[in-house]
């Protein structure tokens, strides 16, 4: 039952001298990127994907966690709404081990608007999303914790993904098909040949240049999408939407709650694994690099919270971080969450007269293997050949058996491990050799990496515990020598306040004291020898003699 | 506040977990044993993986309940409660042993044993029988069960006038199974020092409290008992009677333990728990009054005095020793160890036996160390527990006052 062979590739390191060849490049190694990359790779063609960080840390990283139903879209966007849960069909067919199979309720709140759920229901039915009405008390008693106040209850098959999960394996899948993953290279230049597309220039970790040639290269950096079109001459107006999260100690509720109205803020409550996370915002900005979260925000999180689940705004809160979407519009929107949730594949031939470059942009999560569909089937259309698409029936790895992931499933992993292995990070229930593992399979693994990988550091002590036994366990295992692993470690924590301090109060603000006392008042943290001592000439006299 | 949102205020308090530790070295059964996890790991942290399906950490079923961690936690985490709530669930999914049905059923072999008391009390000290019951039932052959009265405490007090007492205090006398089947000359001495102290004593029909189901993670049918009980108890607690009880742990469930872990709440339930006293508790309330009786003679003994988990569990210090403090020439040595094992009936069980007989070993070497005359503890399980480790006899804080007022 325990997951966690899903990151079972290893990542290349060094840099090409010569350029790489391939017939199909991708740029972007978030869910839809990764799943162009497993797409083409299933259909025969040779594929690499760059990513300027590591898999899955743009958008899809930061996302509410939701295998959406349709049913938010299924008044306001049809179109998505049919899309989302003929998705959703397939995801449970292919990926189960990757989703929890929670259930997703839409209930009315004393704030919306009454007539919403008739609407709701034939905007469900119009659409196909399966939609049940139940009384209030049947819903109360399956989430008692929900407001009583409630007056109308309606269950769709919404669930909950795994982000990292879901990349990681469909990686693994596409490399075993022959595609090569290289996270940690950022492009910083298209080449054109005259029209043609010819490729990219990437840069890679160690500050080396590589280049990489391809017939086809496929632009599928989500919000980032209009800075790369820009590289290769090229138009797309992407409008990024930013939108913040926060997530609570432990789960409130067991099912997806949202409220019973058209889209509007902190409306969902998503049981993601160990927490829950309520979201979320919606708001403009023009660069999806740079945006920062507000005191405001934060209370309107919380307050919208307390609408759904009364006492909320009370309990612990461990973290907060923010997404921005990648919302395709060609003409300028007035109001983000009017743009269409659907995707778009470009050919900038059409578009641009620039031959050799699709971009992939719009759309969901829940929708990525439909985007790769069509991005490929766009891809093949260039290259002259029609391959069929196989991603809908191949389960990815691990879920082939079609078991959903369960909320116990660390739990009972753990015990079965109990009188043999260490437990490196508490909350999160990361045994030792899940980590070495994981670290084994990277060649320069840094602290957050680990965190996305094998969620250490996610739990209610946001890595007080376990960080400062990972960075030993790296430099006991030769992957950092001291000096850096003390730099990982700091790296980490000046990350994780920043996602940290806005919310600090109560219980989390005493846990923030505890583990300040930890790192800087047992460890010193603050005064860690970052780089390596000298070599002190009489010392090595002494052995040699 | 209704019993849902009790419930949760109970696992929400995993919210003040900052994982110190202080709790896992405080628990008596992590320290013995690499079979227990640890209260910090099926409490605050197991429980944020529970909630949705089906119970996986079967582990957690080597927690005694013995509670200390709750006490130790500095952050107000209910960690006992929480682990107590998530081995229902587990029982309820995966079933229970028939011993622990049994065994969590004091009123059913005091009625099944009391009758053939000579009878059952031979098979109960035989060690073939008791090598049957190990292999058939799961109960330790060494475990120590106690020895049925014979005569139960209620028929004794039936055939008894009321106990003259000129004073207007009007106290219902809970107590409890133990006493009834076990253990009623405590049940007789009980009540002639309530009595001597101005008590008018009435016994209310009464039966068990749920605490051995409960502990057993029974909670359905725990349920019922205490409900029951609490319909008895209520129209005295309602009528301004002070419920008193001799059995500390029984105590706690009607103070605390049907409400937060049971999540028993009704009127009746509250009427009842705002009236409860442990029998110690309620002595040194008179004593610090000025009302207590200090007529006491010179009792020349030297006992041990240990304080049982669930004692401690009422937060009200140990008013035994203030008592006892009373008794001229008394010598009283104050034990510093939390858990004697037993919990209950945790350390009846097969598999839980030697573990239990581990955690007690300090307190055991404490004893025998120092050669008291007389061992004293509040709860029945644990002096049963104490004369099983030490071979020296255990009695209630109560007997000795009743021996120093010199009432019989
Ligand atoms: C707040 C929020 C909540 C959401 N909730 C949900 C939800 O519940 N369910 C759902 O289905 N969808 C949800 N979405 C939408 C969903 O997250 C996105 O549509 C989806 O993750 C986009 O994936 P992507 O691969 O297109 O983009 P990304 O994940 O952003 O991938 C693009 C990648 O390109 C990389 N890149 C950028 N520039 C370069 C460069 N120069 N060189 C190399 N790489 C580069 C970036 O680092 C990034 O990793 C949410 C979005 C937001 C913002």
């Amino acid at each position: 039952m325990e997951e966690g062979r899903h990151a079972n590739i290893r990542l290349d390191a060094v840099a090409a001298t010569a350029p790489i060849e391939c017939e199909v490049l991708v740029i972007g190694g978030g869910s839809t990127g990764v799943g162009v990359a497993r797409d083409a790779a299933m259909r025969g063609l040779s594929t690499v994907l760059v990513e300027r960080g590591d898999l899955a840390t743009g958008t899809t990283g930061r996302f509410h966690g939701l295998l959406h139903s349709g049913g938010r879209y299924a008044v306001k966007d049809p179109q998505a709404a049919r899309e989302c849960i003929a998705e959703n069909i397939v995801l449970r067919r292919i990926a189960a081990d990757c989703i929890e199979d929670t259930g997703g309720l839409f209930v009315t709140t004393p704030i919306d608007d009454p007539g919403y759920a008739d609407r709701f229901v034939a905007g469900c039915t119009d659409t196909g999303v399966p939609v049940e009405e139940i009384g209030v008390a049947e819903a109360l008693r399956r989430e008692p914790r929900l407001n009583r106040r409630i007056t109308r209850a309606l269950v769709v098959p919404d669930a909950t993904i795994d982000a990292w999960k879901t990349v990681w394996t469909c990686a693994r899948s596409a490399a075993e098909y022959g595609a090569r993953i290289l996270p940690y290279h950022e492009v910083t230049a298209v080449t054109r040949a005259g029209d043609q597309v010819t490729g990219v220039v990437a840069r890679n970790q160690g500050g080396e240049t590589v280049e990489i040639r391809a017939q086809v290269t496929v632009n599928a950096s989500g919000a980032w999408a209009g800075l790369l079109a820009a590289m290769a001459g090229c138009r797309v107006q992407i409008s990024p939407g930013k939108g913040i999260m926060l997530a609570t100690n432990h789960r409130l509720v067991q099912t997806v709650v949202n409220r019973c109205d058209m889209p509007a803020d902190g409306d969902i409550l998503v049981p993601v694994r160990t927490v829950s996370v309520i979201g979320t915002t919606d708001t403009l900005v023009s660069d999806p690099d740079d945006w920062a979260v507000t005191r405001a925000e934060i209370d309107q999180m919380l307050q919208a919270g307390e609408n759904l689940v009364p006492g909320f705004a009370g309990s612990r809160v461990l973290r907060l971080w923010g997404g921005v979407r990648p919302l395709f519009q060609d003409h300028a929107p007035q109001e983000s969450r009017d743009v269409t949730r659907a995707h778009a594949v470009l050919d900038h031939r059409a578009r641009d007269g620039v031959a050799g470059l699709l971009t992939i942009t719009g759309g969901k999560f829940c929708t990525f293997r439909l985007m790769a569909q069509d991005a490929v089937d766009a891809v093949c259309a260039v290259l002259g050949t029609t391959r069929p698409c196989r991603t809908a029936d191949e389960p990815l790895p691990d879920s082939e058996d079609r078991h959903y992931y369960v909320l116990g499933s660390r739990l009972a992993g753990r015990e079965r491990t109990l009188l043999d292995e260490q437990v490196i990070c508490e909350c999160e229930l990361v045994r030792r050799g899940r980590l070495t593992d994981e670290m084994a399979r990277r060649p320069a693994p840094s602290l957050d990496d680990l965190r996305r990988a094998v969620r250490l550091g996610m739990g209610p002590c946001q890595g007080g515990f376990c960080m400062y036994r990972a960075a030993g366990i790296l430099h006991q295992t030769k992957h950092l020598s001291a000096a850096e692993a003390d730099r990982a470690l700091l790296a980490f924590l000046e990350e994780r306040w920043k996602g940290y301090y806005p919310l600090l109060h109560g219980d989390q603000l005493r846990q923030a004291w505890l583990d300040d006392w930890i790192f800087q008042g047992v460890l010193d943290a603050g005064h860690l020898p970052l780089r390596a001592p000298a070599r002190r000439p009489d010392t090595e006299t002494a052995q040699s003699t | 506040m209704t019993a849902e949102q009790e419930f949760d205020f109970i696992r929400d308090s995993l919210d003040h977990c900052v994982k110190c530790t202080i709790c896992e070295t405080a628990c008596p059964v992590a320290a013995v044993t690499p079979l227990f996890p640890g209260p910090k790991y099926v409490g605050p942290q197991a429980e944020r993986f529970r909630g949705a399906g089906q119970s996986v950490d079967a582990s957690l079923d080597y927690c005694s309940s013995c509670g200390i961690c709750t006490l130790a936690c500095p952050q107000g985490v209910h960690v006992a409660e929480i682990n107590s709530r998530a081995r229902a669930v587990m029982k309820q999914q995966h079933g229970m042993p028939l011993r622990d049905q049994l065994i969590a059923r004091p009123p059913l072999q005091g009625k099944l044993g009391t009758p053939v008391a000579p009878v059952a009390n031979f098979v109960l000290s035989n060690r073939l029988a008791r090598l049957v019951a190990e292999k058939t039932l799961g109960i330790h052959r060494n475990a120590p069960v106690p020895k049925f009265a014979g005569r139960t405490f209620r028929s004794w007090a039936r055939r008894q006038p009321a106990p003259a007492s000129a004073g207007t205090r009007r106290v219902a006398y809970f107590h409890g199974c133990s006493t009834n089947y076990f253990e009623p000359g405590l049940g007789r001495k009980a009540v002639a020092v309530l009595a001597h102290n101005g008590c008018q004593v009435v016994l209310p029909r009464q039966g068990c409290c749920g605490l051995p189901l409960q502990s057993n993670g029974i909670f359905d049918a725990a349920r019922g008992y205490v409900r029951r009980l609490v319909a008895g108890l209520a129209p005295y607690a309602k009528q301004g009677y002070t419920i008193v009880a001799t059995s500390t742990s029984c105590g706690l469930m009607l103070k605390r333990e049907a409400r937060e872990i049971l999540g028993v709440e009704d009127d009746d339930l509250r009427a009842v728990s705002s009236q409860t006293y442990d029998i110690c508790e309620f002595l040194a309330g008179l004593a610090e009054a000025g009302e207590l009786q200090t007529d006491f003679r010179p009792v020349p003994l030297t006992v041990t005095y240990h304080a049982p988990c669930q004692q401690q569990g009422h937060n009200i210090g140990k008013p035994a020793l203030d008592l006892l403090a009373l008794v001229p020439q008394l010598k009283v040595i104050e034990l510093d160890r939390t858990c004697c094992g037993i919990a209950g009936t945790y350390g009846l069980k097969r598999e839980k036996y030697d573990i239990a007989m581990q955690v007690g070993s300090g307190l055991f070497g404490d004893i025998r160390a120092a050669r008291p005359d007389l061992a004293v503890c509040d709860s029945e399980t644990c002096r049963w527990q104490i004369t099983h480790g030490t071979g020296r006899t255990s009695v209630h804080p109560v007997e000795i006052l009743h021996r120093a007022y010199g009432l019989g």
